[in-house]
């Protein structure tokens, strides 16, 4: 029996009810490409995400309209994930005493209490 | 551009509404393949590219409005067959992958120079439109393009179906250049160049994506171009779209979603 559906298009589409599992063949699938968006020129470019695509042509023309369709966006990166250098979450002890090192933060320097000062005499003018 | 001319008038609307019922029928079919599309990343582009088309298709309702025609959604929904003046190759079944990608390049590469033209159009709303949807179609081209070009370069079997698809779509095409009783009118106002202009253009631009990908251009000139469209003749297939599409209108009329 053909699949009665609500969705028109579905209907159309004449499929059984009865699914026969086909198995996904080992390289039916395209490599991922990591995308980076820029909203301005000169801004630096920010990951937003990654996707399929066959090539980095394709990853390109595919990026545009998943990842820049709302916002505004001047320049668009694409790598492969695979070119991705990455640490291991092994080695994540590296970082470990980072939350300690409150000095090496930007809001430790003393410029940021001038800054504090401004902003509340700004506020109470 | 000086006070519109009765004949002036009715040459432009003719014109808005040809390429206002191209966007709406095409856009309508193309967004068919939402949630069906090959990959979900082609689905998604696909589908934003079919939103485009119905985008262009209210703004050009909107200045056929502004002529004194009806609102654009009843423009859109309260219409019969007889009065919708697209091609037959924006009525089509979206068939299979190849042939709905073969039909956006064709018509998305004619939509890009059309607009192209009309961006140099002495009718000012036109020409404002015309340049606001410009990089929009560049991308509709690019994606067209270099899908063309992937898909002629890999697999037998792909190279094959995209070949049978230029073939089936070719001669549908044609009919997009369909010439209106008002050419001259539309380009001694500076209106619009005209279709056959833009065919030569069209045809220019095809045969070197076409050429670039390996596949045979028929000879264009031994075709049969599908006419009929233009004057409310249309294929069998464009009733029941209407159908479909206008279903809630019907119901209700005042109906908000």
């Amino acid at each position: 029996m053909p699949i009665k559906s609500l969705d028109p298009r579905v209907t159309r589409e004449n499929l059984s009810d009865q699914p026969n599992n086909v198995p996904i063949k080992d390289l039916s699938h395209w490599q991922t490409y990591e995308v980076f968006h820029q909203a301005k020129k000169g801004d630096r470019h920010i990951h937003v995400g990654s996707l399929h695509a066959p090539n980095p042509e394709m990853a390109v023309i595919l990026a545009k309209e998943q990842f820049a369709r709302r916002y505004k966006c001047v320049n668009l990166w694409v790598v492969k994930t695979s070119d991705v250098f990455i640490t291991d979450y092994e080695d994540e002890d590296i970082f470990e005493t980072n939350p300690g090192k409150i000095y090496r933060e930007a809001g430790g320097y003393k410029v940021m209490d001038r800054i504090n000062k401004f902003k509340l005499e700004k506020k109470e003018s | 551009m000086s006070e519109l001319s009765e004949i002036q008038i009715t040459a432009l609307k003719d014109l808005l509404y040809r390429m206002a019922d191209d966007e709406l029928i095409l856009g309508h079919r193309n967004s068919e393949w939402t949630g069906l599309g090959p990959i979900l990343e082609e689905d998604i582009a696909f589908s934003s590219m079919a939103q485009d088309k119905i985008g262009h298709a209210q703004a050009l309702y909107e200045i056929l409005h502004k002529l004194g025609e009806a609102e654009p959604d009843k423009i859109a929904f309260a219409r019969n067959e007889k009065e919708f003046k697209c091609c037959h190759l924006t009525e089509m079944p979206i068939g299979e992958y190849d042939f709905s990608l073969m039909r956006h390049f064709l018509f998305d590469t004619a939509e890009a120079l059309r607009f192209d033209m009309l961006a140099q159009s002495d009718y000012e709303p036109l020409s404002n439109v015309a340049k606001k949807f410009r990089g929009e179609l560049k991308y509709h081209t690019m994606h067209a393009d270099i899908w063309i070009d992937q898909l002629s370069h890999s697999s037998e079997e792909a190279k094959a179906r995209m070949q049978t698809a230029l073939n089936e779509c070719l001669p549908l095409a044609l009919g997009i250049f369909e010439p209106s009783e008002y050419e001259n009118v539309l380009s001694e106002s500076k209106i619009f160049e005209g279709e056959k202009t833009l065919q030569d253009k069209w045809t220019e631009a095809i045969t070197s994506i076409i050429q670039k990908s390996g596949l045979n251009l028929p000879d264009i000139d031994s075709l049969k171009p599908s006419y009929g469209g233009r004057k409310g003749y249309h294929t069998e297939f464009l009733k029941p779209l209407l159908d479909e599409m206008t279903e809630v209108y019907s119901i209700d009329p005042n109906a908000e979603w």
